[in-house]
């Protein structure tokens, strides 16, 4: 595989070696990296805006977004133009420092979390030892931001769904916590790096075989709660709390909390490719030598990405396949069965490293 | 295998961390000058299906959401415990998944306690 490590470790020296002191160095490579932070964020906003109005189409027989641009493709651009030049509309009686801090938390904790992500072979920014556990604790900060905005707001709607957000999103942490530690549990590491450069021969969701499965169903169940999606979608449900916990939000601040939703999907599901999918790893099959140097011909950020789709795929997928549920039964499914389902397959994930049961 | 391994994590944190500020600070920027402003009376109400608001909105609330904000804040004290373990789980042996055996033996019991009191009962 290629590593792009080459071409930022030649860069670096270049900057170095050019003469100018190593604090400016520095600054110079943040900036850059903030600038590529920044693009990457756009872009796969835009994207996904497209990819989920392209897919729920697809779902019911239509044809999406057509008229601007050829098949519609500049229609999220036209979108975000109009939600930049609507007015900001600030209510009687909100509390006002609060009302504007929630975007601020709930686009950093997003950033933050897609800066940990490893988009291909040496192309990692935020590498602690402790990755994926940092990626969790970040991803909490997000909650706050979402409690905060409807707390803020001085509506009845908004802190109902709030509330219920609040509760979903803590309540299906622990299951995602659980499920990602049972693949710790497999690999003995928290850094994402290795956690990748471990599936070399094999991604965990085959070395790990049954318990890897469950804890990756599991997991993708607590990731379409986590990003209040599909059959979860409790804190908008239209009917009953009109938008939910931004209803009170106008133009671009509503703007923000759009963004984050798109990009947590993206982020669940960078992580489920992380964890389970093998990272930027092309798949390699143990004995199918051709197979897998024809595999390593595609670039690992292709990799990484597509995996990532994929999962957004599934997830997009639910939402128009099951009906919303109630949030007695939201939150009973989580602690009656989903958390201990999830304690019950750490322990036997457990019991297979111990015994050496898996590959 | 950072990507510019020199800068260490620290500072990569920070400057996504400011990242992410500088985005909603120069979005809201430039909303702030293109948009356009007015203000009246009526505008300023919060929509609450067009009726009036009755009443204030920050009150107090259900207290079925604060019990399973309870039951979070010890699983998820248990998931920060059982991060380190599950990382030297395979050096430190039997012992380890002994002792972590028992660890969550009390808190299944802890669970299936508040699952008999009701308290995972939505009223």
């Amino acid at each position: 595989m290629f590593d792009f490590g080459k071409w930022t470790s030649a860069f670096n020296e270049w900057l170095l070696g050019s003469g100018m002191a190593d604090w400016l160095a520095v600054l110079i490579e943040c900036v850059i990296i903030a600038v590529m932070i920044l693009g990457v964020y756009t872009v796969l906003a835009l994207f996904y805006i497209l990819y989920e109005r392209k897919l729920c189409a697809w779902f019911q027989c239509r044809l999406g977004p057509m008229r601007v641009g050829r098949w519609g493709l500049l229609q999220v651009f036209a979108d975000m133009f109009k939600i930049l030049i609507k007015e900001l509309i600030c209510l009687k009686g909100t509390d006002r420092f609060l009302f504007k801090l929630a975007p601020y938390l709930v686009i950093t904790s997003s950033v933050v979390m897609l800066a940990c992500l490893p988009w291909g072979n040496g192309l990692q920014i935020i590498d602690w030892n402790i990755g994926i556990f940092f990626v969790l604790a970040v991803s909490s900060v997000g909650v706050l931001g979402i409690l905060l905005a409807g707390w803020s707001s001085n509506n009845k709607y908004t802190l109902i769904g709030a509330m219920r957000s609040g509760a979903q999103m803590v309540s299906y942490e622990i299951s995602l916590g659980l499920a990602i530690m049972t693949i710790v549990v497999l690999a003995g590491t928290m850094d994402i790096s290795q956690l990748v450069a471990e599936q070399a021969d094999a991604w965990f969701l085959f070395k790990g075989h049954i318990p890897a499965i469950i804890a990756f169903i599991i997991y993708v169940i607590a990731a379409t709660a986590e990003t209040n999606r599909g059959p979860f979608d409790l804190p908008e449900a239209e009917h009953e709390l009109t938008a939910g916990y931004h209803t009170e939000y106008s133009g671009i601040h509503f703007g923000f909390f759009y963004l984050a939703e798109y990009l947590n999907l993206f982020i669940v599901s960078g992580i489920a490719s992380l964890m389970f999918l093998g990272g930027w790893m092309p798949l390699h099959v143990p004995g199918w030598e051709g197979f897998n140097h024809v595999m390593d011909f595609i670039p690992s950020p292709v990799w990484f990405i597509l995996k990532a789709f994929f999962i957004s795929f599934i997830i997009i997928w639910f939402k128009w396949t099951f009906p919303r549920v109630r949030i007695d039964q939201l939150l009973s499914f989580e602690w009656k069965y989903l958390m201990p389902f999830a304690l019950a397959n750490l322990l036997l994930m457990t019991v297979f490293v111990a015994l050496g049961w898996h590959f | 295998m950072n990507l510019l391994c020199e800068i260490g994590n620290g500072a990569l944190s920070v400057t996504a961390t400011l990242t992410g500020i500088g985005l909603v600070f120069a979005a809201l920027l430039i909303a702030k000058l293109i948009s356009p402003k007015s203000y009246s009376v009526r505008k300023a109400e919060p929509y609450e299906c067009g009726i009036p608001t009755r009443g204030a909105s920050m009150i107090q609330f259900k207290a079925g959401y604060y019990i399973f904000a309870i039951l979070f804040l010890l699983f998820d004290v248990e998931v920060v415990f059982l991060y380190p373990w599950a990382t030297v789980m395979r050096s430190l042996g039997p012992t380890g998944i002994l002792c972590i055996g028992i660890f969550m033996f009390v808190l299944i019991m802890g669970l299936a306690y508040a699952w008999r009191k009701g308290a995972l009962k939505w009223e």
